[in-house]
């Protein structure tokens, strides 16, 4: 038996194409004056102007965190380094000299440095620190360079990089 | 031929042909907005001068500049001569059948502060009707006119060399030429109720009785499909067809030869406005008003009248006819984003089985009830 392709049935008052056309014009005009006069349905977000604020877990640029004296809380045990899946952190270790006041932390970060163009941005190596001296709540994400090395963030850097409220310390102090 | 009759012909043309070109261009702007806001999207409003934006505005202007200033392309194997004239022939008709419409009653600047007891039609010394070129035979001046269209996209698609734009050329003859013939047949009804070709003397009977579309509402939706079909806009779209032969007959242009088809395809929807206002809603007239001011006759209140200023009598109908055309470019432009394209089949079934019968039925019944009338 042949396929019988299966028409819709359409009665004559929508055949005569006139009064559909008009309903559609209904939805039409409808979204349109909703639009133009009065609350606006418009989904679109201008962006540069208007930025529309990152959710607080949202994984952004590394910042390291810094001791209440200013001291980076890293302490160079390279947990990071290891966890990283991208191989784009890279720390040179230096160690306080005896009768330093930090000299019971032993170590700290001569160089730190973070490719932020080889990042993946998976947050493994704030997973890994046991110290909270870097994390990824800066709210900021790579911007735009005109070179490479732009991208190749150093410790000071980091160490002055803020998170998404203005703050250098970390969220969670230690206890002494 | 008087020097007042020259230098006032020459001031409408000027007046006229700069009004439409700004339409064009300002068509681009409500086209893109407006079906912004239908889609729920803000649309352009990147372009500024300066810390204006104006809407988005400033595109009309960076976008007549990026035209200006693009590579002006010609495909190696094309025919140079006639790929370079198809624009200048698709834009043709629009300017040129702009040149009948009536958009106003006659204006006298001799006696602009006094009552106007003559009539919206006389003649007189400082008197010059507000259209470009009387006509006699008006509607079939519009008509012919309207059917060299076509000849501008088929010359463009062949001269191209590309099949898209050949193929879009195609679709375009055939479609123009079927829908030709309902575009004229459903005016033919108007014809026999306004007893006219001119179509100053048209906007004139309706001025006495009433509208056309109160006395013919079946041409009105007639002449509206085909008059939309000739503008090869959506749902007719079928010889640009975006989706299927990338821009059709026009695929090959760019920069202001490009720019000339699509303000040509633009200004045609004004054009139709025009005329849709002309046939159908009255041209300049404004209900009640007559040239010598405001006659209300209602049951309650008996016969009113109140006298107004030549000047002021002209103005009012010329904003009317402005408002209409403005009306009616809304309405396509609504009806262009609420219907999807039509299928080929659907597109001749509606054009041969559907619109040209009824148009025949309609020019039948129309002079039967005249007959009657008589």
């Amino acid at each position: 038996m042949p396929y019988v392709v299966k028409r819709p049935e359409r009665d004559i008052w929508e055949q005569s194409y006139i009064p559909e056309t008009v309903r559609g014009m209904g939805v039409t005009l409808r979204h349109f004056f909703r639009n133009v006069i009065g609350r606006r349905d418009t989904v679109t977000i201008l962006y540069p102007e208007v930025q529309r604020p990152y959710p607080p877990r949202f994984r952004g640029l590394h910042r390291l965190t810094q001791r209440d004296d200013g001291s980076p809380r890293c302490t160079a045990c390279m947990c990071c380094q290891t966890a990283c899946p991208a191989e784009c952190i890279h720390i040179v270790a230096g160690s306080y000299p005896d009768g330093h006041p930090l000299a019971f932390v032993e170590k700290y970060p001569a160089e730190f440095w973070i490719d932020e163009l080889r990042c993946v941005f998976c947050g493994l190596c704030v997973e890994a620190c046991p110290c909270d001296a870097i994390r990824m709540d800066t709210g900021l994400h790579a911007r735009p360079v005109e070179a490479r090395p732009h991208l190749m963030y150093e410790r000071n850097l980091l160490l002055s990089i803020t998170d998404a409220k203005g703050d250098v310390l970390t969220a969670n102090p230690r206890k002494k | 031929m008087t020097t007042f009759f020259v230098v006032a012909t020459a001031a409408k043309l000027v007046l006229f042909l700069v009004g439409i070109i700004t339409c064009g261009a300002l068509m681009v702007w409500v086209e893109r907005r407006m079906s912004a806001m239908i889609q729920d999207r803000i649309g352009p409003v990147r372009a500024n001068a300066g810390p204006f934006r104006l809407w988005g505005l400033v595109h009309i202007a960076a976008d007549g500049l990026k035209m200006m200033i693009k590579e002006d392309f010609i495909p190696r194997r094309a025919d140079k001569l006639l790929h370079a004239l198809a624009p200048m022939l698709a834009i043709f008709p629009v300017l040129v059948t702009f040149a009948v419409v009536p958009f106003g009653p006659t204006i006298d600047f001799g006696h602009l502060g006094s009552v106007n007891h003559l009539g919206p039609l006389f003649e007189g010394r400082w008197a010059t009707t507000l259209q470009v070129a009387q006509v006699d035979v008006g509607l079939l001046f519009v008509l012919a006119i309207a059917g060299t269209g076509v000849v501008g996209a088929v010359i463009a698609g062949a001269a191209s060399d590309n099949r898209y734009s050949l193929l879009g050329s195609l679709r375009a003859a055939s479609q123009l030429v079927s829908y030709e013939v309902t575009l004229g047949l459903s005016l033919v009804g108007c014809v026999l109720v306004f007893g006219t070709l001119r179509l100053e003397d048209m906007v004139l009977w309706q001025h006495h009785h009433t509208w056309g579309v109160v006395v013919q509402p079946l041409g009105f939706v007639l002449f509206l499909a085909a008059a939309i079909a000739e503008s090869k806009r959506t749902p007719f779209d079928l010889p640009e067809g975006e989706s299927e032969i990338v821009a059709g007959y026009f695929v090959e242009y760019s920069g202001m030869k490009f720019a000339a088809f699509y303000l040509g395809e633009l200004m045609e929807i004004g054009v139709l406005a025009c005329f849709l206002a002309v046939f159908f809603f009255g041209g300049w007239d404004v209900p009640f008003l007559r040239a010598d001011g405001i006659h209300l006759s209602l049951p309650m209140l008996g016969a009113k009248f109140w006298a107004m200023p030549h000047w002021s009598v002209v103005l009012l109908q010329l904003g009317a006819f402005g408002l209409k055309v403005c009306g009616l470019i809304f309405l396509q432009m609504a009806i262009r984003w609420t219907l999807p394209r039509m299928r080929y089949d659907q597109l001749m079934e509606l054009g041969w089985k559907a619109i040209l019968p009824l148009s025949l039925a309609n020019v039948a019944v129309t002079a039967v009830v005249l007959h009657a009338l008589r």
